[in-house]
């Protein structure tokens, strides 16, 4: 593995991996203790009408992803505040309606001729420069907005009658945290792709939560999980040449399988 | 005598086309402790958070401490039903507490060392001082009410809203609870909601029972037309070990 870093698109596809793995750490957390997993995989999705606007109009993938996950994201948090008891029903329509979107604009697209399966599984190894800088941009975004509102968005999670009766602006900053959950899709997209988006965003925090005695525990060892679970899948990826996104998603379930194991011996364990 | 501490007008709400509330008239004074009583989906937890201004009324008004209830709410101390909070929540009992010190707006650093102390001597009061440091999924819905007892005593708020505190907690918890309201009361306004008559006789000054419509009592009693209403049957009520006769006795 280390004489594989002689190579740049090793050493970005490392970069890549960190940047992903912060995000995902981060966001992914507000993700699992507010539930909003459905939601995620919707942004995720949809995402790929983006791909096909972009190619439609000659953009940058990257950008319509972007723009096209940000407005599906905002649409999805009014939907869910406005009509609540049928929002799951509204996303799986947007979820879809978004990749037939995408589809739709990918056959009127003409002579196109690229790998749309990088975008559906990820291409961790083929990650340009450019959207390194993105990536670097987009993390900051989300750990500088995360963290300034840390405390309202702790007080939004927890009780959000509470925070409502102590003057948090919830609505607002509901919109801000389903934003936040668009930029960190397009970094994600570029690991393992927008169908196992999920995978990641959910499997460590889900694991960190057992053992964090706060949220920004449990977003620090998200991070270090997800830094694990990349790592470890791209040696496996790199090592018996398997598809990297898959390989970094199986480690994950791996783990995610071995502490639901944890969990339900130790109290067996530790009466005896 | 003082103006009233919180006033509802002609106040109905309705919910998906079904009526709530309706036509609610409430006068609420200050130093009072009023037990709102009424049979389960009667509309007890929709009132309070219409004072809370959690939800809109659909018609009427409802002033709290002469503001709207949304203005006013952060001098509210609010206690919500243990079993609405995500219970697996990775959260410690200091910060939960450091929750009530909080005011909207995003910042870097939010909580000084007074507001800790404020924690600290709210969790003190709760007798869960030694417990700061454990998560709450450690501990029993009784302990976790406390903390969200001390969660609203750190506000410093002129008016308490409790939504059924002691649903989870035995019979001697319960009466220790009550009694340690009772002598809150003595400094803020206490409104509590509860499906539990038991309660009214020994510790509340007055009774509202709420089955769409409200009726009010100035007094520590359950009245007939009361138990008619949410009950729609005559029921005798027997406070358990207490010398006090919650309704009054039968004329026939």
């Amino acid at each position: 593995m280390i004489e594989a870093l002689q190579f740049e698109f090793m050493r970005n596809a490392l970069l890549a991996g960190l940047l992903a793995s912060i995000a995902c750490g981060v966001i992914g957390t507000f993700v699992v203790v507010n539930r909003m997993v459905f939601i995620s995989g919707g942004i995720a999705h949809a995402a790929y009408g983006g791909i096909g606007l972009a190619f439609f109009f000659g953009l940058s993938p990257t950008l319509g992803i972007l723009g096209f996950s940000l407005l599906v994201s905002v649409l999805m948090a009014a939907v869910s505040l406005k009509a609540k008891h049928r929002a799951d029903t509204i996303i799986g329509v947007l979820w879809a309606l978004g990749m037939a979107l995408g589809v739709i604009l990918l056959d009127l697209t003409p002579g196109y001729n690229v790998d749309l399966m990088s975008y559906l599984f990820g291409s961790i190894l083929t990650v340009p420069t450019y959207d390194l800088w993105l990536m670097l941009i987009l993390n900051g975004l989300i750990v500088l907005s995360i963290g300034f509102f840390y405390h309202d968005l702790l007080a939004l999670s927890y009780d959000e009658d509470f925070a409502r009766v102590r003057g948090v602006s919830v609505n607002i900053l509901y919109f801000l945290l389903m934003a936040m959950i668009a930029l960190s899709v397009v970094i994600i997209i570029q690991v393992v792709g927008l169908i196992l988006v999920i995978a990641l965003l959910t499997i460590s925090p889900y694991i960190a939560e057992k053992f964090s005695g706060s949220l920004l525990e449990m977003m620090f060892y998200s991070v270090l999980l997800n830094l694990f679970f990349t790592l470890a899948g791209l040696w496996i990826s790199y090592s018996f040449n398997l598809t990297s996104g898959a390989s970094i998603i199986m480690v994950g379930a791996g783990c995610f399988f071995v502490s639901l194991l944890i969990e339900y011996l130790k109290p067996k364990l530790s009466t005896h | 005598m003082d103006s009233p501490i919180i006033e509802i007008r002609n106040l109905w709400f309705s919910f998906n086309g079904q009526p709530v509330l309706k036509e609610v008239n409430l006068t609420i004074n200050p130093g009072d402790f009023l037990a709102i009583i009424g049979p389960n989906g009667g509309g007890k937890t929709t009132l309070l958070k219409l004072m809370l201004g959690l939800l809109k009324p659909d018609l009427g008004n409802i002033s709290v401490l002469g503001h709207s209830p949304k203005e006013a709410a952060p001098r509210i101390g609010y206690v919500p039903q243990e079993i609405g909070v995500n219970k697996s929540f990775p959260i410690s009992v200091l910060n939960v507490v450091l929750m009530g010190r909080m005011r909207g707006g995003g910042g870097w650093r939010r909580f000084s060392t007074a507001d800790t102390m404020t924690a600290q001597k709210a969790l003190e009061r709760m007798e869960m001082w030694e417990y700061h440091k454990y998560r709450m999924e450690e501990l029993s819905g009784g302990q976790r009410q406390r903390v969200f007892v001390a969660r609203a005593l750190v506000a410093e708020p002129e008016i308490f809203f409790l939504d059924e505190p002691t649903s989870s907690v035995d019979t001697k918890g319960q009466s220790d609870f009550y009694t340690f309201l009772k002598e809150l009361n003595k400094t803020v306004t206490i409104i509590v909601v509860s499906h539990d008559l038991s309660i009214v006789s020994s510790y509340v000054k007055s009774v509202a029972c709420v089955n769409q419509e409200l009726i009010s009592h100035d007094a520590p009693e359950i009245t007939g037309e009361m138990l008619d209403m949410a009950y729609h049957c005559p029921v005798e009520l027997i406070a358990h070990g207490l010398p006090h006769r919650v309704l009054r006795a039968h004329k026939d």
